[in-house]
């Protein structure tokens, strides 16, 4: 790990009128690390990435990434740098067939530049790279599902497509909001090890979770947020034992299931 | 339910000609590739003909006006159905579209041929960067500023006095002849129709359907939306401007009717009566709505209302549009099956 971090969020405070989404975060993330982002629900983690990407305008605080400002840039601008995100409320192209999802970010002029994915130089067609791509992320190639209409998928593979369009872009953070919700446990377990595999090519990853058992069989770190505010970060085991975030959780089944299973 | 009575329920079936003509193989058979070749053809040919059909230099103008309309409805359905922007920007593009033209001919001489193609581009740039400032908005922003721009720039016109003021500018050359005036304005309609098909299915018309259907998506996908909205409205307002360049030289005459309001509203009934975003569908519209508003000048005043009882009935009893009807027929076949 080099010694700027890959992202740092440095006092990020998002107020909606009077309400404060955000108070004073502050993390950082380092290159090739993944980070979890846990909270109750409202405690604002969704805020924080449409802070980071640039959907949301922040009120104060500064984002860097590989130590330029990335504060206030559109999100496009930001996604071109590498920095791309899911969206926890699927947003595929309904009216396309799957794979052609995935010519709108082979388009942009950050995967001509990097090629897409894994590919080096010219781009070749669009379609052949998007079905490589849905390949890589479990969309059988020989099998119909890729070529189907993306309004007739089921959730499964909509979550898996939200990871395509991210890789399309050939990205350095990809910030998954609850890429797990909606899923049934077989669905989560080959998404695990799909997640894993990304963190060995060198992608570094936030994950926003309620799926706190898969999320710490991934993640380096984790951070706890509550009604705006950071908590407590650290290794799932430290956070877990923090008595604020038991608070925090206090009656929640998702922690009760893995208090169990430490 | 425990009804004795069998209950049915029609069923849609793809004709099997339709279903071999849809990949490559089509073209190993004359039967597939008249399939595929026919709905082409007879557009085409027929669209090509009807001056040759029509009786009299009435009616023949009377096509070059359809055309006209046509283009509008062309650009209406291509921002609205493959971009998402709801436009009623057709008076806009027609005025100045046809202001420019007028200027061009007569204020520095330029010929027809010369000064449409001008036009076009000229105002294409004119009408996207006066639509820029609301191109980030969504929702009904855009069709407010469509519509506001017209009765500004007539107003602007009118009591400013330039231009030629109320009179409008005179002497505008017209066609070379008029043989060159429908057959031109005919064969811009078709290769604009179908060089905005061919557009929607290339992967710059996949981006401007995504931001359609989500622009959020294509932002994080790392692209300026606005962007390729302007890009979109360039082309439909160059179509529209097209269509508005044309018209002062079929007129002779340019002045502040061409900022009227049928040239925004005829585009969009003609829309939901072809069928909306099939392209061709808003061409049909017109066909049939710009002669049958011709035929009922009979009428007088009357008139609105048997127009406005026809498209009352083709909302009513064909609301997804000739276009789309004929489609799912030619395409496929019905019956009935019992479940």
């Amino acid at each position: 790990m080099s010694d700027t971090p890959l992202l740092e969020v440095r006092e990020v405070t998002k107020a909606f009128g009077g309400i404060i989404a955000l108070n004073r975060v502050s993390f950082s993330v380092g290159e090739g690390e993944i980070v979890g982002i846990i909270g109750p629900n409202g405690s604002g983690k969704t805020t924080v990435v449409n802070c980071i990407t640039g959907f949301i305008k922040t009120s104060a605080g500064q984002i860097l990434f590989r130590g330029q400002d990335i504060t206030g840039k559109p999100p496009h601008k930001i996604a071109d740098m590498g920095v791309t995100r899911t969206f926890q409320i699927m947003r595929p192209y309904y009216s396309l067939p799957a794979y052609k999802n995935l010519v709108i970010p082979l388009f942009s002029p950050r995967a001509r530049r990097t090629g897409g994915w894994r590919g080096g130089g010219r781009l070749g067609d669009r379609n052949t790279v998007g079905i490589d791509i849905l390949e890589e992320i479990g969309f059988e190639r020989d099998s119909y599902v890729p070529y189907k209409l993306t309004s007739t998928l089921p959730t499964g593979y909509l979550k898996r497509l939200e990871l395509a369009r991210c890789l399309a872009l050939k990205p350095e953070l990809i910030i998954c909001d609850e890429v797990f919700s909606g899923l049934s446990m077989s669905e989560i377990a080959s998404m695990v090890p799909l997640i894993e595999k990304l963190q060995m090519e060198g992608i570094t990853l936030i994950m926003i979770e309620h799926r706190l058992r898969e999320l710490f069989q991934v993640a380096n770190r984790v951070m706890v947020l509550n009604f705006g505010e950071k908590l407590v970060e650290g290794t799932a085991e430290e956070v877990m034992a923090d008595s604020r975030v038991r608070e925090a959780y206090f009656g929640s089944e998702d922690i009760e299931e893995v208090m169990i299973h430490a | 339910m425990n009804t004795a009575a069998t209950q049915r329920r029609k069923e849609r079936i793809d004709r099997g000609i339709k279903v071999r003509s849809d990949g490559l193989y089509a073209l190993m058979s004359w039967r597939e590739l008249a399939y595929l070749i026919a709905p082409r053809a007879l557009l085409i040919v027929g669209l090509l003909a009807l001056p040759l059909v029509m009786p009299g230099a009435y009616w023949q103008r009377v096509i070059s006006i359809v055309c006209i309309y046509a283009l509008l409805a062309l650009s209406f359905d291509f921002l609205a159905h493959y971009v998402g922007l709801v436009s009623l920007g057709g008076a806009f593009f027609v005025g100045v579209g046809g202001y420019l033209s007028a200027i061009f001919n007569t204020h520095w001489g330029w010929p027809v041929l010369a000064a449409i193609p001008a036009a076009t581009i000229a105002g294409g740039f004119v009408c996207t960067v006066l639509l820029l400032p609301c191109l980030p908005l969504r929702g009904v922003y855009f069709a407010i500023v469509t519509l506001m721009y017209p009765l500004f720039l007539a107003r602007v016109i009118e009591a400013l006095n330039i231009l030629g003021g109320t009179d409008g500018i005179m002497g505008i050359d017209s066609f070379p002849s008029a043989w060159v005036e429908e057959y031109g304005v005919l064969v811009l309609l078709l290769v604009s129709l179908f060089a905005i098909r061919r557009l929607v299915n290339t992967d710059l018309g996949l981006v401007l359907r995504a931001v359609k259907d989500n622009d959020q998506a294509v932002k994080a996908s790392a692209m300026n939306i606005t962007h390729y909205k302007a890009l979109a409205v360039f082309i439909a307002s160059a179509i529209g401007c097209l269509a508005g360049a044309c018209i002062v030289h079929i007129y002779m005459w340019a002045g502040i009717s061409v900022f009227a309001l049928d040239f925004s509203v005829l585009p969009i009934a003609a829309t939901v009566i072809g069928g909306a975003g099939t392209l061709v569908g808003p061409v049909i519209g017109c066909l049939i709505l710009v002669p049958v508003s011709e035929l009922l000048r009979d009428f007088g005043t009357l008139r609105i209302v048997f127009y406005s009882l026809i498209l009352l009935g083709f909302i009513t009893f064909r609301s997804e549009g000739v276009m789309v009807y004929g489609q799912r027929k030619y395409q496929q076949f019905e019956r009935w099956t019992t479940i």
